[in-house]
């Protein structure tokens, strides 16, 4: 089990560093939902099959569509020179310096982490939605609030009256 | 070593499937277009997908220069493995199953919503506005239809309490489940038409508008992949609509259940293919009010009715 765990983890990180260095926009999206692929092996590794299905379905499936669909819509998929001038190299100096740091605090934390035995019986989604639906509810709850403000804040952008009946007869 | 045969099964049934259906949909269209269809090479025109085949293979396989090389190829491999790979959860018999997963239906649900990329980057690498309004088009269709054809599967989840293809076939040794999951049933009919956007949801490639869509710059064997990948997808379709609703290989004792099950699903691919014949394609702002006016509302409804019968039956 440890070798599916450390090849997709090496996977995770090389699409994820290759998301973030890339130039063509579509190419980087692509490498992205690589990236969420592999992490949602290695939830279904952790004995949490249904957090690995969603993870597929929710944000490789869903979320990165609508991504490429913007990508495409505004055409900025192809590689410009505007990219390489906001790529320097010294552009990456403060993030690298931010992220040592946190490396180093990860390592730090490992040495205390409980490792999930492979022993364990792996979490239905049965238990997920009991647990969700009580010890969580506060927080079902408060994501409900977040989403029901979207709709909201989406029907208000897209309920312009209609100017134009039809292309050829324009309303006076 | 009985893991190689059933996959090497599985494999072969699905594929067979799909390359036979090219010839029994041409000779059903023209059955119920009152003509005689292919019938030359071969007994009934059997030998005619063979010809095409080798037609195909013998195309010059042209990868357009302005277009974006990598995903241009990699685009007709999605699609022909997200849809070989829900194959593997999909039970044909009661031992006949490559493997039984505790998330078989999200697994499938997950597969068709990363078949979208195989369309939408096949369109945009195409660097062709024809592909990519076809492209725009199969996003927006897919996604959509996505929702519900998750929300109209859990009904049927909540009735054999379980996300495994196979204990939802055993749970409907009592009754099969387009009685009591009618609604669903339809719902997830209409989603799966759209999601393997055959005619009439066939949108995205249209050929009187689009001049086929999202495949217009393939050619080869590159366009043999979509075209093959249409064909697995309405057997994926119709096989797993016999395997949730139909009661999948249950049937009379005096033939193996192998036998049901694929009857079952050649019963729904003639339906797929009788809708083709009989149907003209909606506009597209009628399909999008469709789906989010009409089938999202009534696939919510159905969930809360069942999940509320259930709990009074408890």
């Amino acid at each position: 089990m440890d070798v599916f765990f450390y090849i997709a983890a090496v996977v995770a990180i090389i699409s994820t560093v290759m998301a973030i260095s890339g130039r063509n926009a579509i190419h980087s999206l692509l490498f992205l939902i690589l990236s969420l692929l592999a992490i949602s092996v290695v939830f279904y590794l952790l004995n949490a099959p249904f957090i690995a299905a969603l993870e597929v379905i929710i944000y490789a499936g869903a979320i990165m569509v609508l991504f490429i669909f913007v990508t495409m819509m505004l055409n900025i998929g192809i590689e410009r020179e505007t990219e390489k001038k906001w790529l320097r190299p010294r552009m990456w100096i403060v993030p690298s310096i931010l992220a040592a740091i946190l490396l180093l605090d990860l390592i730090l934390a490992v040495k205390n982490i409980r490792p999930v035995s492979n022993g364990e019986e792996p979490i239905l989604p049965k238990q997920v939605g009991i647990s969700l639906f009580s010890t969580y509810l506060l927080g079902v709850e408060i994501a409900a609030i977040l989403l029901m403000a979207g709709v909201i804040g989406a029907y208000h952008l897209g309920s312009q009256k209609k100017k134009v009946k039809h292309r050829f007869l324009e309303i006076k | 070593m009985k893991y190689v045969f059933i996959i090497a099964g599985v494999l072969l049934i699905a594929l067979t499937i799909a390359a036979g259906l090219i010839w029994v949909e041409r000779r059903l269209l023209s059955v119920w277009q009152d003509r005689l269809g292919p019938n030359r090479v071969g007994p009934f025109g059997l030998g005619q997908v063979i010809a095409d085949t080798i037609k195909l293979f013998f195309k010059e396989d042209w990868v357009p220069p302005f277009s974006d090389k990598p995903v241009f190829i990699l685009a007709p491999g999605i699609l022909m493995i997200t849809i070989l790979l829900t194959f593997a959860v999909v039970p044909f018999g009661p031992d006949f199953y490559v493997f039984d997963s505790n998330i078989g239906v999200l697994f499938f649900l997950g597969n068709s919503s990363l078949g979208v990329y195989s369309i939408v980057l096949g369109g945009w690498a195409s660097n062709n506005k024809y592909s990519l309004i076809g492209a725009m088009r199969a996003s927006a269709q897919m996604l959509t239809y996505e929702v519900f054809m998750g929300l109209s599967l859990m009904g049927v989840v909540m009735m054999a309490d379980s996300f495994s293809f196979c204990k939802i076939v055993e749970a409907q040794r009592g009754g099969w489940f387009f009685i009591p999951q009618f609604i669903g049933f339809i719902v997830f009919f209409i989603a799966g038409i759209a999601e393997t956007h055959r005619l009439p949801f066939d949108i995205p490639e249209a050929e009187g508008e689009l001049i086929a869509g999202y495949h217009s710059e393939y050619s080869g064997m590159k366009f043999g992949m979509f075209f093959v990948g249409e064909y697995l997808g309405i057997t994926l379709i119709s096989a797993l609509i016999s395997t949730l609703f139909f009661g999948g290989w249950l049937g009379p004792s005096f033939l193996p259940p192998v036998f049901w099950f694929l009857f079952k699903t050649f019963f729904f691919i003639g339906v797929f293919i009788l809708l083709r014949a009989s149907l003209p394609r909606p506009r597209y702002d009628q399909l999008m009010e469709l789906g989010w006016k009409i089938l999202l509302p009534l696939a919510l409804l159905n969930l809360l009715v069942t999940g509320a019968i259930l709990i009074f039956l408890k």
